[in-house]
């Protein structure tokens, strides 16, 4: 008999120094995650993968799962809050998905959707951030950068390198490139390299590769983040294709209903 | 500059867990980290130079920028502005002709603020080049400002200026009966090590820190991991605001709290301590080292302890500037010369902590308390307090009182007698443990002092009806947002937004909603931050809010939204530039 | 007519691509006219908006003029709802936030290549432009959110027929877009 936890009503096998989203995502539940990713070391930053466990919120991608675990993960609460993580990240860069070549695969954006988030939110910080687009083969917009450090530890860890670096504190944290100029034509970064290729956002890009994809063909077009994420994390969470949701009827020229306004229309605004 | 830092590397043992060390010496050196000196660094340690500027740019007295030869950083805690800090502040920008903030042209000298630098009860208070200026006044600027103009070396300064006194006005179970230096240990090996430890756990000792977990328990868990190396931290980062025991305990009573250290490295088997002393207690560093020194030289501390085989040694680590370097895993990084950035637990520190191997991280009067429990027995400890909270706690008490200062009270004392003992009067309301902690209304003084009632590291911050909530809460939360580590993103942006918030609704521009809508913010970054400065970080608001909503609404406006920005000021540029001044050219914040 | 609701649209600093992809609406527009009719909006050339049921604002607020419109909208309109990604975030024009506006404004009519006869304009009748671009809702309530640059005409339709049916307007998740 193998060792479970409760993932919302559901038994969920582990095994001894698996993580709950380790555990998760091999029995196909996504949980919301973005500096999160298989085959790196856990970091615990983004928060999008808190989850309840017996009574106390926890980060999924460093919490090690153990027997007799009740986790709450798919909550409208919890919901709700990852929305609002989701948000602190918009505003606190500079988040234009219409000039962004990675908008329709990111993955901020991916949550987002996932999530419902149709607004910011909060106040937009709108910080002053550069472009370095110094080398030949890879650009990195710093506006888009969330501090998930999967750079960080893709060049460390997989390319045996150490091109990146977050620095300062608080709201004025940046990441910081491994040379002394501080570009990243000075490092010995390649093209093929994992930390080229991990960034979740468009904060790293590969230059002559945008918008090769027409829209509605992207990842995140028709195709829920949730299961995307399952399917290349591996698991049983594997979707056959027919599984994808259908795109959505629009109803043609359907008639509306004659009746003007209703009441929850008449108190919905919030006026002056 | 090569030699220079050849110099710092060689002294360092090459080491780059040594790394906030050898930035303390080339910004002492040449007032900040010269680029040149980042490439011998990361050459000399074998790092990437990108780490080292991660870590400079981390903590607040590290600058990639030259500061004035004369650095001057002025306490911004809420216990030196009620000691007058901010018209002090703009009398020494006018003497010394620098804006806050800034370096003089001639480079001779920096202004700036700094987060509390421990002198609550001696304010205003301030730091030139890393050692502590008390009760700051008008003629001690004029003062500083001639000295600096005449490049007087800091030595030559006249002491006065630098004077930190104790202020013990009230000594209770362990401040009233210092140990003699050795008897602890003496007491210890007599007993036998285990049961010394069973001694401590007779006495209910809890960590002094504020968390309070029971300190023979962390021993034992750490003594029981097998490793070939276990490390013991003394905690000496008091960062939180108003707190500043450890200083005067360490000023005082050094031996006995370096005496706890080395039982408790007999009992959990390490050779090795640190004690991590915050960076604004710099000037006590040399008196610590001597003392060190002479628990050496007299058999007390390093090989064959007392002829007893036991081998323990402590090094002492400055920080440069970070509170939450205080949290123990932070701490830990910090030591092993990294970014204090709080650590995913578990692992737990006495589990894998300093190198990954078992560490008991404990605060300054932990230690202190548990040398005089070996000396005189659990029982002794235990029988003071209340069930629950064994023994005394030592308080850091500032603000509007007349006699601030440390004050010792058996666990259990109501918070009236302490106000009553301290002098204040016309009371508002105390902060007790300090910003992350509560701050209770005058209706609630009977309230006790106990990890069951009102839990605190110490700080004990006294406010009378003068003052004005929000603006305590204010400075609190901008304290906040300035010491975020930045890791988490509830912590990194929702610190900010809540303190760009909480100004909004204080500036007056706030309307129906910005309360609820702060409100939902705190418990956001309660609820989902990655340690206990984001978990508490919304505490001033909360508790604030609970007692007194009423300064919260009242300074709302009755309209249903009104922007969070000048909207006739976001005008100023574009008017200054198209020359107008028409009625068109202005903005009114709310529709007429 | 008299039971029609009353619609009013407007783009403020928007490039009036969401109006455009509100005509995509097509042969639904017959549809939506049946019961709705407009107030202020491009499609009628009124100038100031009147009492209406629902606004659409399209575009962020940059000027005076934009703040002016804005508050027009949120007095008159019972159901006020940010339109596209500049309404909601400050969109394109917001690229300039990060840059000072003076440098923005010398960079245009002083210093940029081309420039004769070089000065900042000052007319009366022109708005004076904010230091920043902000999103609507940073400066009047907003009570619903369609986000896209700009949103699809089956987001209109999705949303204003859920307003008019008494549905909640949640959008499903092929609805959500923020290009």
């Amino acid at each position: 008999m193998s060792k479970t936890i409760n993932i919302d009503g559901q038994n969920i096998p582990f095994s001894e120094g698996q993580t709950i989203i380790e555990a998760a995502t091999a029995a196909g539940v996504y949980i919301p995650h973005l500096c999160h990713k298989p085959g790196y070391t856990p970091h615990g930053s983004c928060k999008l993968c808190t989850v309840n466990v017996n009574g106390r919120n926890c980060s999924a991608c460093t919490f090690p799962a153990a027997e007799g675990q009740t986790v709450i993960n798919n909550s409208e609460e919890l919901r709700h809050d990852r929305m609002r993580i989701t948000q602190m990240l918009f505003v606190e860069g500079n988040h234009l998905c219409p000039s962004c070549e990675k908008s329709g695969n990111c993955q901020l954006q991916g949550v987002a959707y996932h999530l419902n988030m149709l607004d910011n939110h909060f106040p937009h910080f709108y910080p002053l951030r550069e472009v370095d687009a110094s080398h030949p083969d890879i650009l990195i917009d710093h506006n888009r950068c969330i501090f998930c450090t999967l750079c960080v530890r893709a060049s460390r860890e997989k390319d045996g390198k150490s091109v990146f670096d977050i620095s300062g504190r608080g709201i004025h944290k940046h990441l910081i490139i491994n040379s002394p100029s501080g570009k990243l034509k000075d490092t010995n970064i390649d093209v093929n390299d994992c930390a080229a290729h991990v960034c979740p956002t468009g904060a790293i890009l590969i230059k002559r590769t945008g918008y090769q994809v027409p829209i509605g063909q992207r990842i995140y077009d028709h195709h829920q983040i949730s299961e995307v994420a399952l399917n290349e994390e591996g698991g049983a969470g594997s979707l056959p294709a027919a599984a994808l949701p259908p795109s959505l009827e629009v109803a043609g020229q359907g008639s509306l209903p004659a009746a003007a306004l209703t009441p929850s229309l008449e108190g919905a605004g919030h006026g002056k | 500059m090569k030699n220079f830092i050849q110099t710092v590397l060689a002294e360092a043992d090459y080491q780059p867990v040594r790394l906030l060390q050898i930035l303390r010496a080339v910004q002492s050196y040449y007032q900040y980290i010269p680029p040149e000196a980042i490439d011998y660094l990361a050459e000399g340690l074998k790092i990437p130079r990108s780490h080292i500027i991660a870590v400079a740019e981390f903590y607040s007295f590290f600058h990639l920028t030259p500061q004035g030869r004369y650095e001057i950083l002025i306490s911004d805690s809420i216990t030196d502005r009620i000691l007058g800090k901010d018209s002090l502040m703009d009398y020494l920008s006018t003497v010394l002709k620098v804006p806050v903030g800034q370096v003089r042209s001639d480079g001779l000298v920096s202004l700036n603020n700094t987060s509390c630098t421990g002198i609550c009860d001696q304010g205003p208070a301030g730091l030139v080049n890393g050692y502590p200026l008390t009760r700051l006044d008008r003629p001690k600027a004029d003062e500083i400002a001639t000295l600096i103009d005449q490049e007087k070396p800091l030595a030559e300064w006249p002491a006065y200026l630098f004077a930190v006194a104790d202020n013990i006005r009230k000594a209770g179970l362990l401040l009233e009966q210092p140990i003699a230096n050795g008897a602890g240990l003496s007491a210890g090996f007599a007993r036998g090590i285990q049961a010394t430890l069973g001694e401590i756990d007779r006495s209910g000792l809890r960590g002094r820190g504020g968390a309070g977990f029971k300190t023979a328990m962390k021993w034992k868990f750490c003594a029981e991991e097998k490793s070939d190396k276990h490390y013991v931290v003394c905690n000496a980062d008091e960062g939180e605001p108003g707190t500043f025991k450890d200083r005067v305990l360490l000023n005082s009573y050094a031996d006995q709290v370096f005496e706890g250290m080395t039982l408790c490295g007999a009992i959990i088997g390490a050779e090795q301590g640190f004690l991590y002393l915050r960076g604004e207690y710099l000037y006590l560093k040399d008196k610590l080292q001597a003392i060190l020194q002479l628990r050496r030289d007299t058999g007390l501390l390093g090989k064959n302890i007392l002829n007893q085989g036991l081998n323990f040694d402590i090094e002492i680590c400055l920080g440069a500037g970070a509170y939450i370097c205080g949290e123990e895993s932070a701490l830990i990084e910090s030591l092993e010369g990294k970014p204090g950035i709080p650590r995913n637990r578990p692992p737990y520190p006495v589990t894998q902590g300093y190198l990954n191997k078992p560490t008991v991280v404990n605060n300054v009067e932990t230690f202190l308390a548990a040398t005089a429990i070996v000396v005189n027995g659990g029982e002794w400890f235990a029988k003071v307090g209340t069930d629950k909270s064994a023994g005394s706690k030592i308080l850091s008490i500032s603000g509007d009182c007349a006699l601030p200062g440390i004050y010792e009270y058996p666990f259990g004392t109501p918070i009236s007698l302490i106000l009553h003992d301290c002098g204040a009067e016309d009371v508002l309301g105390v902060q007790v443990g300090g910003p992350s902690g509560t701050f209770i209304s005058n209706q609630e003084l009977d309230r006790k002092l106990a990890f069951e009632d009102l839990a605190t590291g110490g700080s004990f911050i006294v406010f009378n009806k003068s003052r004005s909530i929000t603006g305590i809460v204010q400075n609190f939360m901008h304290f906040f947002a300035h010491e975020s580590c930045g890791f988490c993103t509830p912590c990194r942006v929702g610190t900010s937004l809540l303190s760009n918030q909480l100004d909004k609704i204080v500036d007056g521009h706030g309307s129906a909603g910005d309360v609820v809508e702060l409100e939902a913010l705190c418990q956001l970054v309660k609820n989902h931050s990655h340690c206990g400065l984001g978990q508490t970080a919304a505490n001033p608001i909360l508790t604030t809010l609970q007692r007194y909503p009423d300064a919260y609404e009242s300074r709302l406006k009755d309209i249903s939204y009104e922007p969070g920005f000048d909207l006739d000021g976001a005008l100023d540029v574009a008017r200054r530039m198209a020359h107008r001044d028409d009625a068109a050219a202005h903005l009114t914040q709310v529709e007429d | 007519m008299a039971n029609k609701i009353r619609v009013a649209t407007t783009s403020l600093a928007g490039c009036f691509g969401c109006h455009m992809s509100f005509l995509d609406l097509d042969e639904r527009l017959l549809a939506l006219a049946e019961v709705a009719e407009f107030d202020r909006s491009p499609i009628t050339d009124i100038e100031h908006c009147g009492p209406c049921d629902i606004g659409l604002i399209e575009g962020g607020v940059c000027n005076s003029e934009n703040v002016h419109v804005l508050r027009e909208f949120r007095k008159n309109c019972k159901i006020l709802v940010a339109v596209g990604a500049c309404a909601i975030n400050g969109g394109l024009p917001a690229l300039r936030n990060p840059i000072s506006l003076e440098d923005c404004l010398l960079e245009a009519y002083r210093d940029g290549i081309g420039v004769e006869n070089a000065q900042i304009p000052s007319d009366p009748e022109l708005p004076l432009l904010l230091d920043k671009v902000h999103p609507i809702h940073e400066v009047v309530k907003i009570d619903y959110f369609l986000p896209g640059c700009p949103p699809s005409a089956d987001v209109f339709w999705a949303f204003l027929t859920a307003l008019l049916e008494g549905r909640d307007p949640t959008l499903p998740y092929e609805l959500v877009h923020y290009d």
